[in-house]
């Protein structure tokens, strides 16, 4: 009995000296074990860019996604000889392939990135416990390109609807009538005017919120240029409200040169043009009390509004106004339609000058818009029909990198 | 010349700037910052143009004793207040625990919280004016409007959770939203930058330029 146990005992400890803890110690190993390195490893400017940045591309370690020396990360190392100190710069997570080494652009930046100076990159694939690196890769240099290949298709677009606005300018010039459909809100802008004189009020006029630079403030500059000149025939008070300094001063100018063509420089008064507040709400209060005060008897919204948008167009339709909006912001598009009389939908802000002046040059741009349209129609249909068919030469003509 | 030079910056600034956006490669792309720089320059110089016409204006109607002049005095108050206290505590006057975040945060913050939250009201009477079902186009408006509407909310699930999936409210919102909202809005954006590049143009080519002052 007992020299069975003692047999015992020694087959335990011969299995656990020879067998188990060996086989521990190979299991332990294999967990600090090196992973394959990355190979193929490329280090070649970035296309499209400023000049300061280097893309590195690498075939992917043999053990990402794989057993128990599981790749989790890669490490990107820069130096500027191939000998010398190698640094990291970045990071991605395992099954990426790809890295773009980014600098500033500025000198004065410490991170600045040198354009034509010679970089050697190695990728370091990384386990938990353990990494292994590939080869040195480079030189390398960035540089800037010339032109965007990215933004070709934007470059064609424009300068195809360039040569057709002026080809339309030109035909215009030539002495060709336009036609151009009527726009509702447009048209009700004369029986506007002409209630305000009826009634006696004045007629108050929102450029929205946007500042000078924004194309719709722009384009609500022209509008108010016309319905100034109106007022003007008309001897009607034009009140305007604005919300940032330099959008007053322009709009000042606008509506001076509105009377000087309606020949009444002499009735136009510079204190009904004037600013309040650049904060949207406290704008929002101050136009509000005006509308309510002054009993306006029009109100136009025309530019870009946000939020504010419904606040302004409820309380003029409480006030009893007549009211005319249009806005290029989509999601106040809504709001405009459901609370004012008359509202001019996306483009047809931009479209308004032309038909407010009547002018063939304008409406040569405006046809040119209507000749884009139709081509833009056109490549939908057809990019539907190559998307269901897999034509993705097609496709790809339209696609911008930005 | 007052209004030949204004044209001539607009169109030499406008097309470099379209230039430079199809290059990369530097001085280029640095000057869309240029710009930037220069604008702001110009917004921060504006901004003692559009306090001096806040001013001068509300003074006016206080001399003049116009209606609501009441109101202008709470404008001067207002804003020297401000402009006071902002001044006597210095650096770090916006920093919590200040008078003037003080009255930032009790006074002015309410004030603009309680502007905003009008547009609850408002947007219940605009909807009940725009739902109402006066012809074609309205009364589809408002058939879809019902179905959004049920379709986002609970009680909508309720409602159709006997009929089959696909059929129920929330898939009719779904699809009502996807398809012809989305190809809606799309058709107005392509518009809108179309009228954008054909307005930019027209600015560029000096073809509008009551901004300039005159036509």
């Amino acid at each position: 009995m007992r020299y069975k146990n003692l047999n015992r005992l020694l087959i335990l400890t011969f299995f656990f000296f020879f067998l188990i803890l060996p086989l521990g110690q190979i299991l332990a190993q294999e967990d600090t074990l090196p992973p394959a390195p990355p190979t193929e490893v490329r280090a070649s400017d970035t296309q499209n860019d400023n000049g300061h940045s280097i893309t590195i591309t690498w075939k992917l370690s043999g053990d990402d996604g794989a057993g128990k020396k599981d790749v989790v990360a890669y490490e990107i190392l820069r130096s500027e000889s191939p000998a010398g100190e190698f640094v990291v710069r970045g990071m991605v997570p395992a099954g990426n392939n790809t890295y773009q080494d980014r600098g500033a652009k500025e000198k004065e930046d410490k991170n600045y990135f040198h354009p034509y100076h010679d970089f050697y990159y190695k990728v370091r694939a990384k386990t938990l416990n353990s990494y292994s690196e590939s080869g040195v890769a480079g030189p390398a240099q960035a540089y800037g390109q010339w032109f965007h290949l990215g933004k070709l298709p934007v470059f064609v677009g424009t300068l195809a609807f360039t040569i057709m606005v002026l080809a339309f300018i030109s035909l215009a010039r030539k002495g060709k009538k336009f036609y151009v459909r009527p726009l509702a809100g447009i048209d009700a802008v004369d029986d506007a005017i002409g209630r305000a004189t009826e009634m006696g009020r004045p007629i108050l006029y929102i450029l929205g919120l946007g500042s000078a630079a924004d194309i719709a403030t722009i384009a609500s500059f022209t509008i108010l240029n016309r319905i100034a000149k109106k007022t003007a025939e008309h001897k009607t008070k034009i009140i305007v409200p604005c919300n940032d300094p330099i959008v007053m001063s322009v709009a000042q100018e606008t509506v001076k040169a509105g009377y000087l063509d309606a020949g009444r420089p002499d009735m136009y008064q510079e204190e009904n043009i004037f600013y309040i507040t650049s904060m949207q709400f406290a704008y929002v209060a101050a136009v509000n009390g005006i509308m309510l005060r002054e009993k306006t008897a029009t109100n136009f919204y025309l530019g870009k509004f946000y939020a504010e948008s419904l606040i302004l167009a409820e309380t003029g339709s409480v006030a009893g106004s007549i009211q005319i909006s249009g806005t290029d912001e989509i999601a106040q598009i809504p709001f405009f339609v459901a609370a004012t009389d008359y509202t001019l939908i996306g483009e047809e802000l931009y479209a308004a000058s032309a038909y407010l002046g009547r002018e063939p040059l304008l409406l040569g741009a405006l046809k040119a818009q209507d000749l884009a349209k139709a081509i833009v129609m056109i490549s939908l249909a057809s990019g539907a029909v190559a998307a269901s068919f897999h034509l993705d030469f097609f496709l790809r003509l339209f696609t911008v990198q930005m | 010349m007052r209004r030949e030079v204004p044209l001539a910056i607009t169109a030499i600034v406008g097309f470099a700037l379209i230039i430079v956006y199809f290059i990369p490669h530097p001085p280029f792309n640095h000057s869309r910052d240029f710009f930037e720089d220069l604008f702001f320059i110009i917004a921060a110089f504006a901004i003692w143009l559009g306090c001096l016409n806040l001013l001068k204006v509300n003074a006016d109607k206080v001399y003049r004793q116009k209606k609501g002049w009441l109101f202008s005095v709470v404008v001067w108050f207002g804003f020297f207040l401000m402009v006071i206290v902002g001044f006597w505590e210095g650096r770090g006057f916006m920093n919590p625990g200040t008078t003037f975040y003080y009255l930032y945060d009790k006074l002015y913050y309410p004030l603009n919280a309680t502007m905003f939250s009008i547009l609850a009201f408002f947007v219940a009477s605009a909807s009940y004016r725009a739902f109402r079902a006066r012809n074609k186009e309205a009364t589809i408006l408002l058939i879809a409007a019902l179905f959004v509407m049920l379709g986002r909310v609970p009680f909508g699930y309720y409602l159709s959770s006997w009929l089959p999936e696909g059929w129920r409210l929330g898939n009719i919102t779904d699809w009502i939203m996807d398809f012809p909202q989305t190809a809606a809005q799309r058709a107005i954006m392509i518009g809108i930058a179309l009228g954008i590049v054909s307005s930019s143009l027209r600015v560029l080519l000096g073809l509008e330029r009551t901004f300039a002052s005159g036509e």
